[in-house]
């Protein structure tokens, strides 16, 4: 299939001259006019959606390669979801170099926006929001690129989420950037994904503002070499309203960034304060799993070169209040579960305390006290470069 | 009574004897099969000598599957069309090897036998370039069906097997929702026509004896019929989510980012969900921390997605307005029998 991509895309790029443009107004069957367009694109075509408001009722679906849907902007061009009676997201992709660009997916009943085995897609100035604000009763993701070899969100704005804004999964080569995700249960998590970029973003009113995860049990797993950099990650004071089996309703409320069995994060250059409980937590994995090829434990984690705001004024996790109050009234910015090798943990920019669990205990058994996990930085990679053509679709 | 009911058999008999000996001698378009275009009415592909007594033509066979996928209580009558001078090759364990110029028909409708009104018919043909889903929606007068790219959205009102009446607003998909279920790997793909499915003692032996089949040896595997009282549960059950959930649910498919894998044979207990923690099951998740909690279906946040008639919470995410009760009543029942593991007081711990 991905070679079958390329070859259409080739083809395209060969035949410019055949790249169309199919409009689409406001007025008539939205749900059918809008579909029909995603049907009948060509490799090449744009699908233009001009401004308006677009009553749908069921999931849009796209499975042309190299088409790109354009709206008039994030604020003009509206596909609600209000009314919808069917699908499990708002608009699904499953073929590869589609762009999204400038337009709103608003009230879908499941996951907003879901890419999945799509390869190189841009989501460019799109917005996804849950207009009731937050709710446990909004759909899991915003954005949710899953299963692809690069992807670019860039400009996007989701709220509402009930899961994660920005959510990309068991990826490769992603960027996420200048987005804004704020009222969600986590703003912007990279999960069970290798080698990302997620640099300028503004994580606010989240219950946690970026998390870093590997989960057990999935297809691909051995996630990391990820970069968390110049974001401004703040005030992620959100109750955390997440169904309960998920793994997201375990972040407490005003948690900075979070990073949990993964390998190789850093995390640096960031304005984080205003945390409850933390501004950057690290743990591992503490649910049972079997599944001989996980690591639960984080390891090669950097964090520094953060500006440390507020953190820690009311810790959520059991103990919180009189941990506090025992600390004079604040724990570190820094919480490291204890569990793992300190070795292979860096915190150069603020005090850490270690809850000091071993594997398998619960935060019952804490025994708090302060880690020192100052050391000398690792070298940094350089950024995630994606290719030229993602870039130009994102200018 | 028997001597009614032997009566009755021998009229049947008498009646395929009759039809056999007057063979249908329409013939399907096999040019609309195999074309690049989208015939814009079924009666294009000539599938039917008398589409709206829906009478098949020649080699366009009416199937049964032991356990069907539950579609919102619709009947639904299958054909195999297998173009003259080929034949389906037999395959043990995936869908019978259809060769190009092959279709799949499948007409959806409520009502049974003289009763039966279709909605919907759905074909599946092998091109040259590979499968083409397309669905057809009904005209009013029945007299023929209308290509519906974009699928719609229908009022329908029909008996459910307890005897109440229900009114819904039917769903026909659209073509890249078809592919939603019938994809493997990226790639459109037949689902219902296993061995597996069809091995009832006497479809494959008739296909064969029809040439419209290479082979059916005598050790096809087989699939349980979900509501057979006489089979063990766990084969049911199996059956059940085999036709209703694997297509999605396995590692070529749809949901293969779930880790969730819920063929009949998976042999990773995890992956069938046993102590299973969701991972982007979202609200579907409920308040429940795995698929499947043994010998809790109250905690197995696979009865919740399947009871549920919700977008976002309800599976399979499409094809599924109400609920297939009795389908849930089996799982329940299979999952309660399960011997209860620690995983809820593991979870417990884990707070």
């Amino acid at each position: 299939m991905r070679q079958l991509a390329a070859t259409a895309v080739l083809l395209a790029l060969a035949a410019p001259a055949a790249a169309r443009t199919i409009d689409v107004a406001p007025g008539g069957d939205a749900q059918e006019a809008i579909q029909q367009a995603l049907l009948d694109a060509k490799p090449g075509d744009v699908v233009a959606i001009a401004a308006g408001r677009y009553a749908l009722t069921d999931g849009l679906s796209l499975d042309v390669p190299g088409v790109t849907v354009r709206g008039a902007g994030m604020d003009k061009t509206i596909l609600s979801f209000k009314g919808q009676q069917g699908a499990g997201e708002g608009l699904l992709v499953t073929s590869d170099d589609v762009v999204l660009r400038g337009f709103a997916v608003e009230d879908s009943r499941g996951d907003g926006i879901k890419s999945k085995g799509a390869d190189r897609i841009v989501y460019k100035d799109i917005r996804v929001e849950w207009t009731g604000g937050p709710k446990e009763t909004n759909g899991a993701y915003g954005v949710y690129p899953v299963e692809s070899r690069g992807v670019l969100v860039d400009g996007a704005i989701v709220r509402g989420a009930s899961d994660a804004g920005i959510y990309v999964g068991q990826s490769e080569n992603i960027i996420v950037r200048n987005s804004i995700v704020e009222f969600n249960v986590a703003g912007i998590e990279i999960e069970n994904s290798r080698h990302a970029d997620v640099v300028n973003n503004v994580a606010e009113h989240n219950t946690g503002g970026v998390l870093v995860f590997d989960l057990p049990n999935l297809p691909r797993g051995n996630g990391g070499d990820v970069r968390v950099y110049q974001n401004a990650i703040s005030e992620n004071d959100t109750a955390n309203f997440a169904p309960k089996g998920n793994i997201v309703a375990q972040v407490p409320k005003g948690t900075g960034v979070l990073v949990m069995a993964n390998d190789g994060v850093f995390v640096t250059g960031n304005a984080l304060a205003q945390h409850a409980t933390a501004n950057v937590m690290i743990i591992s994995y503490r649910n049972a799993f079997q599944d001989a090829k996980y690591n639960p434990l984080p390891r090669n984690v950097v964090v520094a070169q953060n500006a440390h705001g507020a953190a820690g004024f009311a810790p959520g996790v059991p103990g919180g209040a009189q941990l506090a109050t025992a600390m004079g009234g604040s724990i570190p910015p820094v919480l490291w579960d204890g569990t793992g090798d300190a070795a292979l943990l860096t915190v150069t920019d603020a005090k850490v305390l270690s809850l000091g669990l071993k594997a398998g205990e619960t935060p019952a058994n804490a025994r708090p006290a302060p880690a020192d996990l100052n050391r000398a930085v690792a070298a940094i990679r350089g950024p995630v470069v994606l290719p030229a053509a993602m870039e130009a679709a994102a200018k | 009574m028997k001597g009614i009911a032997a009566l009755v058999a021998a009229a049947a008999l008498f009646a395929t004897a009759a039809l056999a000996r007057a063979p249908n001698t329409a013939v399907v378009n096999d040019s609309a099969i195999l074309a690049e275009d989208y015939p814009p009415a079924l009666s294009a592909f000539g599938f039917f000598s008398d589409l709206k007594a829906r009478v098949p033509a020649a080699r366009v066979v009416g199937y049964q599957l032991n356990t069907p996928l539950f579609s919102d209580y619709a009947e639904k009558q299958r054909y195999l069309y297998v173009p003259a001078g080929q034949v389906a090759r037999y395959e043990a364990e995936n869908v019978l090897a259809l060769p190009v110029g092959a279709a799949l028909i499948k007409t959806f409708g409520y009502g049974a036998d003289a009763a039966f009104r279709p909605i919907e018919t759905r074909v599946l043909l092998h091109r040259a370039a590979g499968w083409v889903a397309l669905p057809y929606v009904w005209n009013a007068d029945l007299s023929d069906a209308t290509l519906k790219r974009t699928g719609t959205r229908l009022p329908v009102t029909f008996t459910e097997p307890t005897g109440a009446t229900r009114t819904i607003s039917y769903a026909v998909p659209n073509q890249n929702q078809c592919k939603e279920c019938h994809a493997l790997s990226g790639a459109i793909t037949p689902i219902g026509p296993t061995a597996r499915n069809l091995n009832d003692d006497r479809q494959l032996e008739a296909l064969a004896a029809g040439g419209m089949l290479d082979r059916a040896p005598r050790d096809a595997p087989r699939l349980a019929r979900w509501d057979d009282a006489a089979a063990p549960l766990d084969d049911r059950a199996r059956a059940y989510l085999e036709t209703n959930c694997a297509h999605c649910h396995r590692r070529e498919g749809a949901a293969s980012n779930s880790g969730l894998y819920l063929g009949w044979r998976e042999p990773d207990r995890v992956a069938r969900g046993i102590l299973k923690r969701p991972v982007a099951a979202g609200r579907g998740a409920g308040d429940r921390d795995f698929a499947i909690d043994p010998g809790h279906p109250d905690r197995s946040i696979l009865l919740y997605r399947l009871a549920s008639i919700e977008p976002g919470i309800a599976m399979p995410e499409v094809g599924r307005a109400t609920t297939h009760a009795e389908g849930v009543a089996l799982l329940r029942k299979w999952i309660a029998a399960m011997p209860a593991e620690n995983g809820s007081q593991e979870k417990q711990a884990a707070r």
